[in-house]
Formats: C-alpha cells, structure tokens, sequence
C-alpha cells in the first residue's frame, strides 16, 4: 500500500531554557542549563532538591481571550501542552480557531488531529488537602464524613483537571481539530509515542495534519517521592543544580526531574506542499517494541528493547547505521540504564556508534516525562533545519565500555543528513524515530 | 492490492458479571444487574453508594507456575487484566513462553517476538490511599493553608511503597504482559477515558495492516471505584444516584435515568492478520472491518450538542470498512445512562442511518454491567463477537419508561434473537474523543 510522505511544519517548546523553541535551542548552543534548586515549594525535607522548573509561565498568552476562563480547569501539565500546541500551530503559519480566532481557517478542521501523550497527572495536593481538612474527625480521615460533607469542598470540575485526555482535548477544541484524537499514557514514552502514531495516520491517509507530541510537570512533590522511592533520583548534587544531571557520565546520579512540553505539527506533505508551508525535515521511519527484565524499573542489560526500536526505525525509514549522524538518546542518567542504553545503541549502530554526535538533553532540561520525547524529536527537528548540533554537557567521563561519542563541540562542523530520537521507559515500553534533512 | 485483513482469535473479560467471557455472555443474556452496593471502601455516606464491582477475584490463582514474582502484587485493575489476557492467549493458542508450556496449535507456527504486540486502553491505578492522606493531614497547617512539606515528606516517605507508587502508573497493565508474554512488537497503552479500549483495538487493527505487527493483544483495565475516583465523578454530577434500588440505577435512554454507575474490570482480544492464523491453524472468531475516530472540538464538559464528533466518527469507521448504512444489523451503544450521552447518541445513530435507524436493533450492555470506563469498550466488543456468534443480541434492562428524545429500538429488557452479520460498538469518551470500531461474521 502507498504510504504518504509526512513532514514537520511546526514545532513548539515549552521548557526550562525558555518558552519557544528558538530561545530552546539557542540556550543549548550556548551552554545554557536549566537546572537549579527547586522553588516553587519547600525541598528541604526531601532527598532530592533541584530540578528544571519553567518559571514566569503564564498560559494566558498563549490561548484566545475567549478561552482564559477555562484555566480553572487546567492543571499545569494541560497547561505546558496548550502553550507548546500554540506555539507549533502558529510556527506553522496555521490560521486556526485558536491562532487567528477572527479568521478563515486555512486547513479543513475534520482531517486534521490530536495526539497529545500525556502522564498519570498528579493532583494540586494544597488544593486536595484544604478540602481533606473537612473530611477529618478527630484529626482522622473520615470517609463518612468526607462523603457526606467534605467533598463538597472540592471545587465540582476538580476531576477535569486530572483527566490525562485532557492535554489533547483542550487542544483540539481551542484550535478546533476534529480529526483522529488519541491520548497516549505510556510515562516517559508518552511523547514520542504519540508523535510516533500521529505520523503512521498521516502516512496510512487517516489524516493531513496532525498536533502530536506531549508535556508534564514533574516538580511536585509525588513525583519526587515516586522517584526517590525507586532510587533512580539525584541526590549528591543538591549544591552544584547545573551538574545535576550527568547522562553517560561515570559520575551519573540520577534523574533530575523537570518540567516541558514538546508539540510538533505533522503534516502530509502534498498538504504541506500545496499551502507553501516550511519545512523542518521529514519523518523517516518509527520503531516501536519493549524492554523486557525481572522488575520494572531497570531495562535489561543490553537494552534489547531499545535496539529493537532503533532497528525497526532504520528498516521503516530504509537507512542504514551509517547514514545517522545525530542521535538523541533517552540518557536518563541513572548508571545503570544509561549502560543498558550505550549497550543498546552499540548493538544497534555496530561500528558506527562511535561516530554518532550524542546529544542528551535532560542534562538541560531534566526529565520531562511525559513530554520528554517530544521535546527530543522536536529538538532533532530543529537540529536538522539550522544544521547545528549542540554540545552535549556534563559528561566529561563516559565509562569507555559505553562506546559513545559524547564530546562533540559546539559547532562542530557536521553535516546533518539523518538523526535518530529514541526513548524508553519503567515499566519496559521502548521507541526510536528517524527524522531526515527534507529533500524534495 | 487488497489491505490485510484482521481477524479475531481470542477473547478474555474478568467483570461485575462473571470472571470469564462464557459466564459473562450466560449473565448479560438473561439481563443480569452486577450493581449493588459498594464495598471496597466505605461508601455508605457518599452521594452514590453502589457501583458494579468484580467480587470475589484472586489473579493469583491463574498465573502459570513459575511466573516471576512481579505479577503477583499488582493494582486491582492490572490484576484483572493479567486473567483477562491469559483467557484470550489461551484461548489463541499462543505460548506463554515457560519451559514447561509448549506451543498450543499443532504446526507450531508463532510469529517472531517483534510481530507480536500490545495496544491497551488501561487505567491508572488507585492512589495508596490510607499513606497517601496520611501525608496531607500530616502535612496540612490549617491556619497558613498550606502544606508544611517538610511534614509532609516524612510522612510520605514512612509509608509509601516504591512499587505500589509505580503500580499506580497507567502503563502497567501493559508493561506487565509485555514482561508475561516476552513480547517486543509494538506497544501503546492510551487513555481516552471512556473511548480508551475501543480506540485500543481500532489502532491495534491498524497497526496490523500497516504491516507493523502479524499479532496484537488489545484491550483495557480500569477500576475508578475508590474514595477520589467516586469523589470525582460525583463532583461532577455524572454518576447515577439511585441510591434506593442499585440494580435499576444504570437506565440507559430511559426517561429517569440520573447518570452511570461506576463499574471496574478488563478485557481483551487478540487480533490477528488472517494469513497469521490460518497458518496457525485456530479458530477465528470474527472480523475487525472498520475504524473511526475523530474530536469532538466542543467542549471537555459537555458533548457536541449534534453530535458532530460521534457523527464523524459512524461515518469514517463505515467508509473504513467500505459499507453502507444497510450493512449494519446491530448496534452496541455507547448507552452510559446519563441523560446527555443517550440522547445526543440516539442522535448521531438517527443523522447517519436515516430512516434505517428506526430498523436497526440498539442496546447498552452498560444497563448490566455498569461503566467500565477505559474497560468498557472492549467488553462491549466482546459482547458484539458473541452477538454474532450465537446470532442473539443482549439486551438494555432497565428501559420502563420511553423517553420522547430516544425513541429507537433499544431491545428493551430481554436478549433477542436476529440475524446479526455485521456489528459496530460505538465509545464516546468523556472530552470529545469519539471511536467506533465496527466487526464482521468471519467469512473466507
């Protein structure tokens, strides 16, 4: 069967190095690190204390006047994903519901969708708790009493907030996006998942136009217990923020937690073509498959799951190892995972992995769950239209045994033809996606 | 050339009704109600105090021996679905790949690992509730209105558990067959509220003929029947409050029905592209022939006021299966028994099938079972296969007094036999996401 050519159009960033994509980018040229003591509440009690927090975020401006009061629905994760769907909508020269809200549209809003990852949102927990206080007896939690008054100190539309359709669901309405939705809750996959989906129903003609990628705040403080809990968090740097997080380096100390989101606009490219829209690069291949180990939390030794993925990328994309020139690892900088990863890439790439600029971004911008991905590919996507690779920090020591190249310069003169996103999570799910320079 | 055609080859439930299809199909054809009170937490003051729970289930028990000790403590959700996968597996004839069980079919023939794969519509888990307000209480300064979360962190850390925290995560249904079955094809797990499972299955189809897969399991979990999961949808005034009579709460397109009745469980089938089996040599239990999906773009609160999304989403699943509306003989409602979804629904059924509405039987297998949520498509699937298989179509109990707004053919109250070839289930999910799947007798 045919399948169609998908290209990026548009692409938005929502991150600690700034709040578009050329403020993203150029924060990683420059050396720029997002990481610092987290302020938003009180750390001291927790093992862990810095993280990549986006500061002076303000949705509003990133939604029509029309829309703001919907806000009290919204948790912050809903939030990083409308802002970056604005930013990639409006990057694409889209007319839309929500870009030009007293304009024709320019796209045919029945083919065009929504495919937004999304994590298992945690709730306001002062919110939760203010109400909880009502439900007490004697100091106790009281279901009786909580079912009976208590939760009426919930405000009624408290569950809309949580919902993880919610990042999706919002976007298609403010921008009015009628086409295929999905809503894809696979953790730290999530992103590149969804992004992944939304090319393969453009490519199979299911749609022309697809908004994909995914966010998540994780500075709050279950997600710093969730992964204090399962040792996989950084804990010795909680002075030194900036080295924080150390993928690949012999020094890692685990995830740094961070906030993001990462939207991409997907677009068939004879629909592309027609509305003389940019270009960032093509969308090669995506590869999808598992890691499989005794727990949950650590991937097999050598990462089979990943390479599974890398090689079921290339085959789609019909490129060899040689051909890859960039490739965005997950590097979570926890020991173990960043060798099983290494591991996984060697086994994939062979000889060449040497060669291969590594380029790890949680070092900048922490680890962004469920937009982690997406912000990877978006961050490949834009690699490849400014021909740049950024330097690659806080990994002056890789164990040899890695195999990697993690010392590329800035501004190292490379010519990007073919770049490799990939990803993995606990729990196991894997994918890696090739992206390429566009060439008519 | 001609798409791959995906056939059925397994299927497995663990619900309010019965922890097997068989028992399940048994129950929902002699109109059964699985609600009644609740009693997994104490419900008794809440604003509705039943749901349609799963009694009396220990997954444990059906594990194959020698099973690695991570399956055995789960959620209550991924527990239901690991027996829900094992009946369908099984029921394929796919290994479960221990030493001791040997192949099912008799020429031996599984596709590789990465040709088999997974597309759930699951749940996330119930929060540790008992640690988890622990902590808020602790942490809690009524006068500052704050949390004090140096408390609150001592508190948390004393007794929350690292794997009953990742236990909560929504992609553990999936990561935990993945790990059962060794499986390294492709592997999603979405969350389209009550869409989820219906979509899983629809994008599982796809996956298949794009050629990306020869086998994939499909379905969902979900259990939302805990003290924040009722609190939340009683916040929201969508749950049924008929409190006084819980077998007659969940009403679909009845007049007095007051909202849905919060039910839990899981569900699976295995998909497979025809040549696959056929080479296998088992037996195939239908046909996945179309897909739709699509947005309602209206508003997360409300459904489109028409229909426009569900509406959308009839008429891709048809033109996906290259049908027409005379080509469908039964209709598994979305049906969840709040008074906006079953009249916008009866709607959208009415602007796309015409006149032909009035002709096509229509029934809500939520009026037993209550909503399953991210589960319930998939067990609503299930029920269409059967619908074909034993050419009888489940009813919608409840259904007294005709509402003037839903006036099609609803099978009220009892299971009726017709001759069902062709079946579509819709699943419209709470935000606007819209899927319909709809599947076929399979014939060569």
């Amino acid at each position: 069967m045919e399948r169609r050519r998908v290209v990026i159009t548009g692409v938005g960033v929502v991150s600690a190095l700034g709040l578009d994509k050329e403020q993203y980018f150029q924060g990683l040229m420059d050396g720029r690190i997002g990481v610092e003591r987290i302020r938003s509440f009180e750390v001291s009690g927790f093992p862990s204390q810095v993280g990549a927090e986006i500061l002076d975020f303000n949705f509003k401006k990133f939604v029509p006047k029309a829309y703001r009061k919907a806000g009290k629905l919204m948790s912050r994760d809903i939030e990083l994903a409308i802002a970056a769907a604005d930013l990639a909508l409006r990057d694409a020269a889209l007319k839309t519901k929500g870009t030009c809200p007293d304009q024709q549209p320019n796209i045919d809003p029945t083919r065009c969708g929504v495919n937004i990852g999304a994590a298992s949102i945690c709730c306001d927990l002062v919110e939760l708790a203010a109400a909880v206080e009502h439900g007490l007896e004697e100091g106790k939690f009281s279901y009786e009493k909580w079912g009976r008054e208590g939760m009426e100190w919930l405000t009624p539309l408290w569950l809309l907030k949580y919902l993880p359709n919610m990042l999706g669901c919002h976007v298609s309405i403010i921008h009015d996006l009628q086409g295929p939705s999905n809503s894809i809750t696979c953790a730290e996959v999530s992103g590149l998942l969804s992004i992944g989906e939304a090319y393969w129903t453009i490519a199979r003609g299911k749609a022309d136009l697809m908004v994909a990628g995914g966010g998540e705040s994780k500075i709050n403080a279950m997600n710093l217990v969730r992964h204090s809990l399962l040792g996989r968090i950084s804990t010795r740097y909680n002075d030194q923020p900036q080295e924080a997080c150390r993928p690949f380096d012999e020094a890692a100390d685990g995830v740094v937690l961070g906030e993001g989101a990462g939207i991409v606009v997907l677009e068939d490219l004879e629909h592309a073509r027609r509305r003389e829209a940019p270009v960032y690069a093509e969308i090669k291949g995506f590869g999808v498959s598992s890691n499989l180990s005794a727990n949950f939390i650590t991937p097999e030794a050598d990462g089979k799951g990943i390479t599974f993925a890398i090689q079921k990328a290339l085959a789609q994309a019909q490129l060899s190892p040689e051909h890859i020139q960039l490739l965005i690892p997950h590097g979570e900088a926890v020991a173990k995972n960043d060798r099983a990863e290494a591991k996984a890439i060697c086994n994939a790439f062979g000889g060449h992995a040497q060669d291969l600029a590594m380029l790890a971004t949680k070092s900048r911008i922490g680890n962004c769950g469920a937009g982690a991905g997406a912000l990877d590919l978006a961050t490949a996507a834009i690699a490849l239209q400014k021909n740049k690779i950024p330097p690659n920090l806080n990994c002056p020591n890789p164990p040899p045994d890695y195999g990697l190249n993690m010392f590329h310069k800035k501004d190292q003169e490379i010519e990007i033809e073919n770049a490799i996103s990939c990803c993995y999570t606990y729990g196991g799910q894997t994918a890696a996606m090739a992206v390429s320079k566009f060439d008519n | 050339m001609g798409r791959r055609r995906i056939v059925i080859t397994g299927m497995g439930a663990v619900t309010p009704l019965g922890h097997n299809v068989e028992e399940l199909w048994r129950r929902v054809l002699a109109g059964e109600s699985g609600v009644s009170a609740t009693t997994t937490f104490e419900a008794r003051t809440f604003p509705s105090r039943f749901s349609a729970e799963v009694r009396d289930f220990s997954h444990e028990a059906e594990l194959p021996d020698g099973v690695n000790h991570i399956h055995e403590q789960t959620a209550r959700h991924v527990g239901f679905m690991l027996s829900a996968a094992l009946q369908a597996w099984r029921q394929a004839q796919l290994p479960i790949p221990l030493p001791e069980q040997g192949c099912g079919n008799s020429n031996g023939y599984v596709p590789a690992a990465d040709q088999m794969g997974i597309y759930l519509g699951a749940g996330e888990g119930p929060v540790d509730f008992e640690n988890f307000i622990m902590a808020l209480t602790e942490g809690w300064q009524s006068e500052s209105k704050d949390i004090d979360w140096r408390k609150w962190a001592k508190t948390a850390f004393a007794g929350m558990d690292a794997i009953r925290e990742l236990e909560q995560e929504p992609n553990m249904s999936l990561s935990h067959l993945a790990q059962l079955f060794e499986l390294r094809g492709p592997h999603f797990s979405c969350l389209t509220a009550c869409a989820a499972s219906t979509q899983a299955i629809g994008e599982a189809t796809e996956l298949i003929r794009d050629g990306q897969a020869q086998i994939m399991l499909a379905g969902g979990a979900h259990s939302m029947i805990h003290p924040l999961g009722v609190t939340g949808f009683n916040r929201l005034t969508a749950l049924s409050v008929r409190n006084e009579d819980p077998p007659g709460a969940s009403r679909p397109f009845d007049r007095d029905r007051d909202g849905f009745v919060l039910a839990e469980g899981a569900g699976t089938v295995i998909l497979e592209e025809l040549a696959c089996a056929r080479r296998r040599g088992v037996k195939i239990l239908g046909e996945v022939v179309g897909y739709g999906s699509t947005a309602d773009a209206f508003r997360v609160t409300d459904q489109h006021e028409d229909g426009r999304g569900g509406i959308a989403a009839v008429r891709l699943a048809l033109q996906d299966a290259h049908m027409g509306v005379n080509d469908i003989d039964y209709i598994n409602a979305h049906g969840t028994g709040t008074i906006e979804n079953d009249s916008i629904e009866t709607k959208v059924i009415k602007a796309v099938f015409g006149q032909r509405a009035y002709q096509i039987p229509i029934s809500s297998v939520k009026s037993m079972l209550g909503h399953l949520i991210a589960a319930a498509g998939v067990v609503e699937f299930i029920t269409c296969i059967l619908a074909i298989r034993d050419q009888i179509i489940p009813p919608t109990i409840n259904l007294q007094t005709p509402d003037a707004e839903c006036d099609l053919d609803y099978v009220p109250n009892e299971a009726r036999k017709a001759k069902v070839k062709t079946a579509m289930s819709n699943s419209f999910g709470f935000g606007g996401q819209n899927n319909t799947v709809i599947l076929r007798k399979f014939e060569e």
